[in-house]
């Protein structure tokens, strides 16, 4: 009977745009995010991604196109919207000169919490953060992974409905990517309601429960990560190397193995349901691979069949 | 519920705290220094100016020339530092801070730097005995005034630019030249005619006049109405612009 409240998407968008001058870096897309959903904006860089979540935090206005967060209008309720959200930006804005403690208390002080309230609320993140034993280390000398969960836990700071994450992780090492999506796991777990950009596609498929491909400014596909793979892409994908000839030449030969073929630069992708059987085809034809992959069909695959290009190169 | 203007004077005096043995020298102990080579050592051959020691009539000169240089130092790589490289106003753009408050904010933390620098001189030179009129007082208020004439222009500047090297003009072509024309050192009636009105043009001079007939016990050379409404100009022009200035670098 009260679905209707709780029901109403986070964010709306329809048509949204932005455009610097001539040039259209978000051509009209249309998004909708439900409360407790982890969504996921993925693509290469320059889709478009940090000019969209730069509009949803409301720090950057829509060149055309309706967008509504909380079911307000950015452009007239921006300081209400801001005291709702965690926004974590690609480029980490820390204060540098501060203690890791102090940036979380000043920040929290931005909305309004009383100094008592900053100091507890800053305890409970720099627990969450892990970084309870830096707490009075000037941010400065810290290593990447930890500038970002500090950011991450600033964003925390209002305790926000929505939590805005633009490349989490990018250009951290395996281990501090894997510490990170743990605590994002967490907070997924908690109901927060992320949005995320990401040009990698294991970070997509491991937080996001729903995403959009996007590419030159568009949304070329959406869906549940498993959703995307079965529509775009087979189940299994075979990689298959030829040492000196070149993929494109051999392709032709590959015909009618599995669903289709791709030459890449380096290898060809047999996209199949049963990569086993494909390869022992590729044998029975003569055909002698210098290496064999079978391997399952990824986000990277779905997004190589919308584009035709590699997520990051 | 803290107003968001006082949390962004705050975090300025969080980052001030960390940072502030750097400007102890420039803040307190240079304009003494100054104070005593030139009003003892210059002093010493000049004599009197206007029917006082020459130490008592720059007193007031090396005050407003004090919170004039606080208000352009203070208010240019750090500013520029905190849109270019720390992004400070950009992480307070994704809060309910508004553009307002980040620049109210910053100048209640200038204007305070300014009055505590203003007040602990004061201090050292009522000692020497250089102060001549209970309305010494109301230089404070004077300085206050012309550092918030200075800074808010020069804050607007700093938001404006994209490279540093344009505070090398600032320095060059507005600041030395103020301090070193606009009546601090000697009367402006010396200068050149042709000269004159760039030192009435400058906020420096009012200010000089204004607190020189505070401490000394006289009347300021126009209406001391129009010297503060002087002023007062400048204030507002540059809170306008700098309002322009943040807007335009904060948001695309
Ligand atoms: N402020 C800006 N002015 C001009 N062009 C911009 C600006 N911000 C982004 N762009 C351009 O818009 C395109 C999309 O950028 P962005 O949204 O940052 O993509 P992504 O985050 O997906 O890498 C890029 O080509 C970028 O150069
Ligand atoms: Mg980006």
């Amino acid at each position: 009977m009260f679905q209707l409240v709780s029901d109403q998407p986070l964010i709306l968008a329809r048509g949204l745009a932005k455009r610097f001058g001539d040039f259209t870096a978000v051509d009209g897309i249309d998004v909708s995010v439900a409360p407790g959903e982890a969504f996921g904006f993925l693509g290469p860089n320059g889709a478009g991604k940090s000019s969209t979540m730069r509009m949803i935090s409301c720090v950057s206005l829509p060149t055309s196109g309706e967008l509504r967060i909380f079911g307000m209008d950015p452009a007239v309720d921006g300081s209400a919207i801001r005291a709702r959200l965690g926004v974590c930006p690609q480029l980490d804005n820390l204060d540098p000169d501060l203690s890791v403690r102090e940036n979380l208390t000043t920040y929290a002080r931005y909305f309004g919490l009383s100094r008592a309230e900053a100091r507890r609320r800053a305890d409970e993140l720099l627990e969450f953060a892990r970084l309870t034993e830096k707490a009075g280390s000037r941010v400065e000398p810290l290593s990447g992974g930890m500038k970002r969960r500090l950011t991450i836990a600033r964003a925390m700071v209002n305790d926000p409905e929505l939590v805005l994450l633009d490349e989490p992780t990018t250009g951290l090492d395996p281990q501090a990517r894997h510490l990170l999506w743990e605590r994002l796991f967490r907070l997924k777990q908690q109901g927060t309601t992320l949005v995320l950009t990401t040009h990698y596609m294991d970070e997509a498929e491991q937080l996001c429960d729903r995403l959009v491909v996007m590419d030159g400014g568009r949304i070329v596909a959406e869906g549940s990560p498993r959703a995307l793979i079965e529509t775009y892409s087979t189940a299994e994908v075979v990689e298959l190397r030829f040492g000196q000839i070149r993929p494109a030449d051999i392709v032709g030969k590959l015909e009618g193995i599995g669903e289709r073929a791709d030459p890449l630069p380096d290898r060809v992708l047999l996209y199949t349901a049963d990569g086993d059987a494909a390869v022992a085809e590729v044998t029975r034809r003569g055909l002698q691979p210098s290496s064999v992959l079978v391997r399952r069909s990824t986000l990277e695959d779905v997004f190589l069949h919308l584009t035709g290009r590699t997520l990051v190169d | 519920m803290a107003h968001p203007t006082v949390a962004v004077l705050e975090r300025n005096l969080t980052v001030y705290r960390r940072v502030w043995r750097a400007s102890v020298m420039s803040s307190f102990v240079l304009p003494v220094l100054f104070l005593l080579s030139i009003g003892l050592g210059v002093g010493g051959y000049v004599g009197e100016v206007g029917g006082v020691d020459y130490l008592a009539w720059i007193v007031p000169g090396v005050l407003a020339v004090t919170a004039f240089q606080m208000a352009v130092g203070e208010c240019t790589y750090a500013v520029l530092g905190d849109f270019k490289w720390v992004r400070s106003y950009h992480a307070m753009r994704a809060t309910p801070v508004a553009i307002r408050d980040m620049i109210a904010g910053w100048l209640l933390y200038i204007l305070l730097r300014v009055e505590i620098a203003v007040v602990v001189f004061l201090g050292v030179t009522a000692a020497f005995g250089a102060l001549r009129s209970p309305w010494a007082l109301v230089t404070p208020l004077i300085a206050g005034l012309l550092a918030l004439s200075v800074a808010a222009p020069v804050t607007a500047f700093a938001a404006t630019i994209e490279h540093d090297t344009y505070f090398a003009l600032l320095f060059r072509f507005v600041m030395i030249p103020s301090t070193l024309f606009a009546g601090v050192f000697f009367p402006v009636e010396q200068l050149p005619d042709v000269i004159k009105p760039l030192a009435y043009a400058s906020p420096l001079w009012h200010a000089v006049e204004l607190c020189r007939a505070a401490t000394l016990g006289g009347a300021p050379p126009w209406p001391v109405l129009l010297h503060v409404a002087y002023l007062a100009a400048f204030a507002v022009a540059g809170l306008a612009w700098a309002g322009r200035a943040f807007r335009a670098r904060l948001q695309d």
